[in-house]
């Protein structure tokens, strides 16, 4: 089971690698920002296979912790682009 | 055991699928040829994905209080990233971007 995890972070860091070539490469603002939404998403995957592999569940809390800010990150931004202002 | 091994082949299904979901957001992020289009790949294969994963580590975990954060987990991020990435959408029309046609350019 364990070389399956490990399978999958390689994957999953290829992957983001892929995410990345939009945000380096994309048109305009809108491109970038929803490769780096992406890359979040799977960031938190990666984190909770981390704590998966190395037996540590506290990685489960900073998962849960991450997903919110990039939540809320992704909110602001596209509130700052649609009006100009964080009013 | 035979119930711990058909549970950890479930477990391993869900992951596989999980993980083709997410390959093929990302071949999409990098393959379409407009804004909408990867918003659409980006929006709905990440969020399958990455919940399909998730729940085949609750399927591995068992009853414990991980599998509890791993749901709650779950939950969040289907409700928090299609908003997250309709309001994005929703950004770049009031600032003006033009959809893709049938015939145009890639941008």
């Amino acid at each position: 089971m364990y070389d399956i995890f490990y399978a999958s972070m390689i994957i999953l860091i290829l992957t983001v690698f892929l995410c990345l070539y939009r945000v380096l490469a994309g048109p305009g603002v809108e491109n970038r920002l929803i490769a780096v939404n992406t890359i979040g998403t799977k960031t938190i995957v990666l984190l909770v296979l981390i704590g998966f592999i190395y037996e540590r569940p506290i990685f489960l809390d900073i998962a849960i912790i991450y997903a919110m800010i990039n939540f809320i990150a992704t909110i602001a931004i596209a509130k700052y682009l649609k009006r100009g202002c964080l009013c | 055991m035979p119930v711990l091994t058909i549970i950890n082949t479930l477990s391993l299904a869900f992951i596989i699928i999980g993980l083709f979901f997410m390959v093929v957001g990302a071949v999409g992020l990098v393959r379409l040829p407009d804004f909408y289009t990867r918003a659409h790949a980006s929006g709905k294969c990440d969020t399958l994905g990455e919940g399909m994963m998730l729940i085949g580590f609750m399927l591995y975990e068992g009853f414990s209080l991980i599998a509890v954060k791993l749901l709650l987990l779950v939950l969040f991020i289907f409700i928090s990233s299609p908003t997250a990435v309709h309001a994005l959408v929703n950004a770049a029309h009031a600032r003006g971007v033009v959809p893709w046609k049938k015939g145009d350019e890639r941008r």
